[in-house]
């Protein structure tokens, strides 16, 4: 029976966020390839290389990327069943959908016609769906893959050696932080509410009951932030941030520096049409 | 500010992981950029939302990395100033606890999410005019304008549209009950509300001005340093040798085609900038020219926002009896 769909299917989506997070703590504490470079090292090779996914232009290429990641996924300790649940299928579906279409409407030469032809595949309209497809596949999966290994906290540490405005890293810090709270408050009223509620609600009131929560939860929030607000101030912060950056390079990371910008900026070279 | 911005970020990041059921049996997701434009303004709002995304992208890796920029213009930018504009002007002297305020978010939701996704829908519908390969492929995005914004469009507005009115007219309604307060911040009614949510300091004002008239003053540098930034050609420019050698310079010495590209030239007789090149037909220097233009640009920004500003303290003034 179909209870309340719209209210469960917002409580399945916060735990699986919850989730999703709890898992990538767990990774990115496994010894593996990339945890053991240093985390400013994770964060420019692996953009390097969704940079290089994107640049080239070959099928042929970005699949030879697509069997590197799995490779670095393996030597990194990140489960195939992680990535092919995660990424994936969730991009092949996501994906698939947006680019069938193309298949039948990029102008080009038919490789396929429908009887009666009312429809026809053309040959142009498939190397466009493959690409986009493996492109996206490609570049999700070093992103997770980036995620997965480096603690969040390591990677906003990186963009902060990167020059990356400290208020901006600072936000993103706090933001991540709430973003658990505030899921975790939502779901929480979710719950209460399911738990209390006898039958089918008509989704007039499972609207109201949405935005009810919603309010509840901004004004929460901004209760929430004054409160930090204050914290921070009687703690003595003045407006300028200041970050522990331990972070030391060694041989290794720039081995590995070297080999993530050397294997980006040959995809790219291949990659030329 | 910090986190007063960051707490939102976070609620809108949560937000959108909401499931709204929408009259017609459908659910949407909103966006909460209209909620977030109407509580702390759409400075705040491009801030917050913006850093929602990039959390979304970076950690969450629900969205590219390669396309932050855009979607934060989309969702974070054109979402914010549209709101902002459609929700002042439709309250604009209503009471906080005003029906008119309900309608005004709804219509500045619906407008601020079809505003976004109209962006996006000709970010991809040019795609496949900019980048095809030889044989005619589609390099990115494979819709031209005539597909995408039909695509994007029906979406938006028969569902996310609604689903962002529902909750932004929703959340106000709330807000008016519950803590009337945080409607005050773009309500425009009470002039000292910065008491309650600290607005931007004279100092700081004083340091943008500083940085900007700093830039104004550093623009000819582009004219001594570059000749002309890449890309930036003009149709003469392909028709004499000297330009022609210019341009073949600037691109790795591949020689520029013989012919003055026909887009270009169709594109440059039809539209006629007020400032040709940048540079008053007067001003014999090119680099003061230049700043010049620079100036006149910022001074027309400017004036602009003031216009805005000084319409709405009008409207403001014209809506509250003295």
């Amino acid at each position: 029976m179909r209870r309340n769909r719209a209210i469960s299917s917002t409580l399945v989506g916060l735990t699986r966020a919850l989730g999703h997070a709890l898992v990538s703590e767990h990774v990115a504490r496994q010894p593996g390839l990339l945890q053991a470079l240093d985390p400013r090292v994770r964060v420019v090779g692996l953009l390097a290389l969704v940079l290089a996914v994107t640049l080239s232009r070959r099928i042929s290429v970005v699949l030879a990327m697509f069997c590197a990641a799995i490779l670095i996924a393996l030597l990194s300790r990140v489960s195939l069943a992680t990535l092919v649940t995660r990424v994936w299928l969730v991009v092949l579906l996501f994906t698939g959908v947006i680019v069938l279409p193309a298949l039948f409407l990029t102008p080009g030469d038919a490789v396929f016609t429908t009887p009666g032809g009312v429809l026809r595949i053309t040959a142009q309209g498939a190397t466009t769906a493959l690409l986009l497809i493996a492109r996206v596949e490609t570049a999700v999966t070093f992103t997770t893959l980036l995620v997965l290994t480096t603690p969040w906290m390591h990677v906003l540490k990186a963009l902060r050696a990167f020059h990356v405005p400290q208020e901006v890293v600072m936000m993103l810090a706090m933001t991540h932080r709430y973003v658990f709270l505030l899921a975790e408050t939502a779901s929480q009223m979710f719950e209460s509410r399911q738990s209390r509620t006898v039958g089918v609600l008509d989704s007039a009131t499972q609207r109201r009951v949405t935005t009810r929560t919603a309010g509840v939860l901004l004004s929460k929030s901004v209760e929430l932030s004054n409160d930090v607000f204050l914290a921070m101030q009687s703690r003595g912060f003045r407006g300028d941030v200041k970050i522990l950056s331990e972070f030391r390079m060694r041989a290794w990371d720039y081995v590995g520096l070297m080999a993530f910008l050397a294997a980006g900026g040959f995809a790219v070279w291949m990659g030329r049409s | 500010m910090i986190p007063l911005i960051s707490v939102f970020a976070a609620f809108s990041f949560v937000l959108m992981m909401f499931n709204l059921p929408l009259p017609g049996g459908t659910t949407g997701h909103a966006l909460g950029v209209t909620i977030a434009t109407i509580v702390i303004g759409p400075a705040g709002s491009i801030l917050a939302i913006s850093i929602a995304l990039a959390i979304q992208a970076l950690f969450f890796g629900d969205g590219g990395i390669t396309t932050l920029g855009a979607n934060c213009f989309n969702m974070a930018i054109v979402g914010s100033l549209v709101a902002y504009v459609t929700y002042r002007m439709i309250a604009s002297g209503a009471a906080i606890t005003s029906r008119r305020r309900l309608v005004a978010a709804a219509i500045a939701g619906y407008l601020a999410t079809n505003a976004a996704a109209f962006f996006a829908a000709v970010e991809f519908g040019i795609q496949p005019l900019l980048f095809r390969d030889a044989r005619g492929v589609p390099l990115y995005a494979p819709y031209t304008l005539g597909v995408a914004i039909p695509a994007m469009m029906i979406g938006h507005l028969a569902i996310a549209g609604v689903a962002e009115a529902a909750i932004a007219a929703g959340l106000v309604a709330y807000l008016q009950v519950a803590d009337p307060t945080l409607l005050q911040n773009t309500s425009g009614l009470t002039p000292d509300s910065a008491a309650a949510h600290p607005q931007v300091s004279q100092k700081s004002l004083r340091k943008l001005w500083i940085t900007v008239s700093l830039f104004l003053l550093l623009t000819p540098l582009g004219v001594f340093t570059a000749g002309r930034a890449w890309g930036e050609w003009s149709a003469s420019e392909f028709s004499n040798a000297e330009g022609r050698a210019r341009i073949a310079a600037s691109s790795q010495n591949q020689p520029a085609p013989a012919e003055v590209p026909l887009g270009l030239q169709r594109l440059s007789t039809l539209w006629t900038a007020p400032i040709p090149a940048y540079a008053p037909p007067f001003v014999r220097s090119p680099s003061l020219g230049y700043m010049l233009s620079a100036m006149f640009g910022v001074g027309l920004v400017m004036s602009l926002s003031l216009a805005v500003q000084s319409f709405l303290q009008r409207r403001r003034g014209a809506g509250q009896p003295a």
